[in-house]
């Protein structure tokens, strides 16, 4: 099997018996221990949970049950989902040592499909973060280039998947933390409508935006996860009561008749090899039939600043119950206040701490009005602005980031040029709606490029069809 | 009205439904068992763990709402953030600005109405208990225990108006509210186990005068308490604004031991709770068909079954008898009685006087007190001859009055054989008969003892005294 095989040839070659999934899991683990210091992908690697799924799905297969669509496919999985008996982290100090009791939806959906988790994937700080730099654990470095970073939060479920350490991976996007890091590593990224995947066992950034999806080597791929994962899941109660995504039957139909939408007041500073390829992508899909037409977005301007205000006031209340009373760690001190306060200075980092302050900040009395009062509205403006230009067309294409992968470092003590990596990824949370990440070539210094494809609630089939499209004609030719 | 001042009471009541499971949660609703043995990740409020809404609990709520007289509407939920060591998200999860209930009415068994402002879904907190130190106050403690059993068990908050004037109208108001919550099945509503808990805000005002500074009265246990702390409340606001001192906005806490209430907190450390919409649950609209089913499935409420009782009876809704006997749920059991064809009234005081000890359904078949009662009425048994026949009938959970009559030699006399009787006590005591003429009432009382003794208790007090009343002309 030669690298960055996809999940579906793994899958039907586990499921006829092919190759034994406990061989294929053998390849990944040795790409692991090739490469892993250099990259740091993973806050752990679980070899020994993963042998064992792995021969069961052997003896599944040979008993004749089948395993499920995902058989055999090594999957990693980012560190802020609840796994029963394995450490879960989110990469910080305040939950080291807490061994969650319970498997999160998605873990136990994707385990029945047949699935082999290797590990868990590093990630900034709580999901707070672009860059993967604000781990306690420390960076994760691109697969392409190791002086750069892997995007964020979801970095390390992306450079796995990058680096061929898993087939596919799970991240949560709050702001653009799957679509980001799949941009900056070179491989798929979805960000499904809100509520098509249980939010039951991700540890909560920002609820009313946390997404979980998939990164993956090719959009089939992204498609069979989504399919396993999706779903309603009675113990979320944002779950959208409906079945799991369909999704395999839209990836070959012709784009021919659809509308692209191209955002003409869309934010400007860009690479400018990130505006050329998003310009090719539609001409590619100009020359297959879809139609562009121009929308507006007017209020995508003031995205960025609703979302630091909701996204950190919904933390600050999140992020609370980190007492050291029950679980994690604790730092002894003379009293129970002394305590808490000991234990939070040493076990959250420093953008975990700002976001917290800007957070209670915007929801203190008072203030409210002025600050979280104003995002919401802001909020359904970005989605008003959306519902207007799905009228005209069926998805919108942006960049995924306004710029490539950037050296370790260069971001770190400017917390507001890390914050504009989210520009073009952030409004979609805010309203809700899927999008995702495709690789469409490479921008500065070779380093790859993702093109976001944009759509409106519940409009994965489309997404996908368009995603699909974009990828059989991207620069560099079809995988 | 206390010393010129007029009391202006508001109560808040929390009281716990008596729900299978927890508000957000499978694990159990159970109170007494051994601590943290109903939790569960969403009760501990563990990384990831998302609430699910309890389906009985809206419609326990919803029921507190209607026989409230309150309106069910849409609603959302809010987080309430504080720390405390028993909560353990540092949050709760409460309605804030739309509640499931508003704009009701409690009427006091005298009629007066006392507003409803809203009643609202709420968790409860863990119990906390602080080991070591004074008075088990976290506060110098040496170590806490927390037992989550209680964590997430579904609370209603009935947000009463200020309409309450008077200490005792506040503890009519909590009785009353107890036998609401009780005839509903909605909360078991227990003081003493904390399953109903009471705040009073307390101002004081001169008649006519803006409404003064109100303290909040926390750790009141049982309904004597509300009634002494308004009353100590009150006197010390008085007295306050009586010395020329202004009354503080301030969180008082109720001290059963020595009679008074203490600072809590003043107003300037009163938390600020940043309520935002709780992102992990979506609004709640009850359909118009499910609210009509629950208030159609509502039961006779106390208010009603004093009217249908006193109606039945002649005796006052708001008269001991009656109230006692609605408390106890034996009215059906009253109106039982009378249909078997005995006097209402006698049925209702028999049953206050001697079915103290029984409860909604009695032992003794409704039949049985009715024939005693017969017997009693049409002069067969004197009421003191009823006393003793009942109780045998109680002590065997029923029997045939009659015959119990018959062994015990009882045989009420008639009335020629009274009237004989009589004529001879008069002739005896004529000076007594001479007083009770002349128009003093105290002479009776030695006539009519004379005359039961002279029948050795046969005679029936009310037949004599109709006797000699008629005989006086």
């Amino acid at each position: 099997m030669t690298e960055l095989s996809n999940a579906v040839d793994i899958a039907n070659a586990v499921r006829n018996g092919s190759v034994s999934a406990v061989s294929v899991l053998d390849e990944y683990l040795a790409r692991i221990d090739a490469r892993e210091s250099s990259i740091h992908a993973f806050n752990l690697v679980t070899r020994e949970q993963a042998r064992t799924m792995a021969a069961q799905v052997d003896a599944d297969v040979k008993a004749g049950r089948d395993p499920g669509p995902l058989a055999g496919v090594p999957i990693a999985l980012k560190d802020n989902m609840c796994t029963r008996g394995v450490p879960t982290t989110c990469s910080s100090r305040i939950l080291e040592g807490w061994k969650p009791p319970y498997d999160a939806t998605v873990v136990t959906r994707l385990a029945g499909a047949g699935a082999v988790f290797v590990g868990k994937t590093n990630l900034d700080e709580f999901a707070m973060g672009s860059s993967t730099e604000n781990s306690a654990f420390g960076v994760t470095y691109n697969p392409h280039d190791t002086s750069r970073v892997s995007g964020g939060s979801s970095g390390g479920s992306a450079a796995a998947v990058a680096a061929g350490f898993a087939a596919a991976s799970l991240g949560s996007d709050t702001g653009g933390s799957i679509r980001q890091p799949a941009a900056l590593c070179g491989v798929v990224g979805v960000k499904p409508t809100y509520g098509t995947v249980s939010r039951y066992g991700l540890v909560a950034f920002a609820s009313s935006l946390d997404q979980i999806g998939p990164f993956t080597v090719d959009v089939r791929d992204a498609a069979v996860l989504l399919e396993a994962m999706s779903g309603h899941d009675p113990l979320d109660s944002t779950s959208i009561p409906q079945p799991a995504l369909s999704l395999q039957g839209s990836l070959d139909r012709d784009v021919k008749g659809l509308r692209i939408g191209r955002i003409i007041d869309l934010p400007g500073g860009s690479d400018p090899e990130v505006e050329a390829r998003l310009a090719e992508s539609f001409d590619a899909l100009a020359a297959a039939g879809a139609t562009i037409v121009d929308v507006e977005l007017p209020s995508m301007k003031y995205g960025l600043t609703a979302y630091y205000l909701i996204a950190p006031a919904e933390a600050s209340s999140n992020l609370a119950r980190y007492d050291g009373v029950r679980y994690g760690l604790r730092v002894d001190a003379a009293d129970t206040n002394s305590m808490y306060m000991a234990t939070r200075a040493a076990g959250f980092g420093d953008e975990v701490k700002r976001r917290i302050m800007l957070g209670t900040y915007a929801l203190s009395a008072g203030y409210y009005d002025a600050y979280y009062g104003k995002a919401l509205k802001v909020r359904r403006l970005i989605s008003d602005d959306f519902a207007r230009a799905y009228q005209k067309a069926d998805v919108i294409l942006t960049p995924t980031s306004p710029i490539v992968a950037f050296p370790v470092g260069a971001k770190v003590d400017d917390p507001l040029s890390m914050y504009l990596c989210d520009v073009f990824t952030i409004p979609t949370n805010l309203a809700g709606h899927p999008a995702m990440s495709v690789p469409f070539g490479t921008g500065a210094h070779g380093l790859p490029v993702g093109v976001q494809v944009l759509a409106p609630t519940l409009g994965e089939s489309v997404m996908f069809q368009v995603a699909a499209h974009l990828e059989r004609v991207a620069p560099g030719g079809a995988k | 009205m206390i010393d010129g001042y007029e009391l202006v009471v508001g109560l808040e009541v929390h009281v716990e439904l008596a729900t299978a499971t927890k508000l957000f949660s499978a694990s159990a609703n159970r109170f007494g068992d051994d601590p943290n043995t109903h939790i569960d990740p969403v009760t501990l409020g563990l990384p990831g763990a998302l609430p699910v809404l309890n389906r009985q609990a809206v419609e326990f709520a919803m029921r507190i709402g209607l026989a409230l007289n309150c309106t069910v509407q849409a609603c959302t939920f809010h987080r309430k953030n504080y720390f405390y060591p028993d909560m353990p998200k540092a949050y709760q999860i409460s309605q804030y600005d739309v509640p499931l209930n508003v704009d009701g009415w409690l009427e006091l068994p005298g009629g007066k109405r006392i507003g409803i402002e809203r009643a609202h879904l709420e968790e409860d907190t863990g119990k906390s208990t602080h080991i070591g130190g004074t008075g088990g106050r976290i506060h110098g403690s040496d170590y806490s225990l927390i037992d989550f059993n209680r964590a997430g068990v579904p609370l209603v908050e009935i947000v009463g108006r200020p309409d309450i004037a008077t200490p005792d109208e506040a503890k009519q108001y909590v009785t009353e509210l107890r036998q609401i919550l009780v005839a509903i099945g909605a909360s078991d509503a227990k003081m003493e186990e904390g399953s109903m808990r009471c705040d009073a805000n307390v101002s004081v005002r001169k008649p006519g005068a803006p409404l003064g500074t109100r303290c909040e009265i926390k750790n009141v246990n049982s309904v004597r308490s509300l009634g002494r702390a308004i009353e100590y409340e009150a006197r010390r606001q008085i007295a306050l604004i009586e010395g020329g001192e202004k009354v503080r906005q301030e969180t008082r806490h109720w001290d059963e031991t020595d009679g008074r209430t203490h600072t809590l907190r003043t107003k300037e450390d009163a938390d600020d709770y940043r309520y935002f919409l709780e992102p992990d649950l979506v609004p709640l609209a009850p359909e118009a068909v499910w609210i009509d089913a629950v208030r159609a499935a509502l039961p006779m409420l106390p208010r009603e079954r004093r009217a249908r009782l006193s109606s039945a009876t002649g005796a006052p809704a708001d008269g001991e008898a009656v109230m006692v006997v609605v408390e106890r749920g034996q009215d059906d059991y009253v109106l039982a009685v009378a249909s078997a064809g005995a006097d209402a009234s006698r049925a209702l005081v028999h049953v206050k006087e001697a079915y103290a000890e029984q409860g909604a359904v009695p032992s003794v078949p409704a039949a049985d007190l009715a024939r005693m009662i017969v017997l009693e009425t049409s002069g067969k048994l004197t009421s003191t001859q009823a006393k003793i026949v009942l109780a045998e009938i109680m002590a065997n959970g029923g029997g045939d009055a009659e015959k119990i009559a018959a062994a015990k030699g009882f045989e009420a006399m008639d009335t020629s054989a009274l009237e004989a009787m009589v004529d001879e006590v008069i002739a005896a005591q004529a000076d007594a008969w001479a007083k009770y003429c002349a128009g003093e009432e105290k002479a009776m009382g030695a006539l009519v003892g004379a005359i039961m003794k002279a029948s050795k208790g046969k005679a029936d007090g009310k037949a004599v005294t109709a006797l000699l009343q008629s005989k006086r002309g």
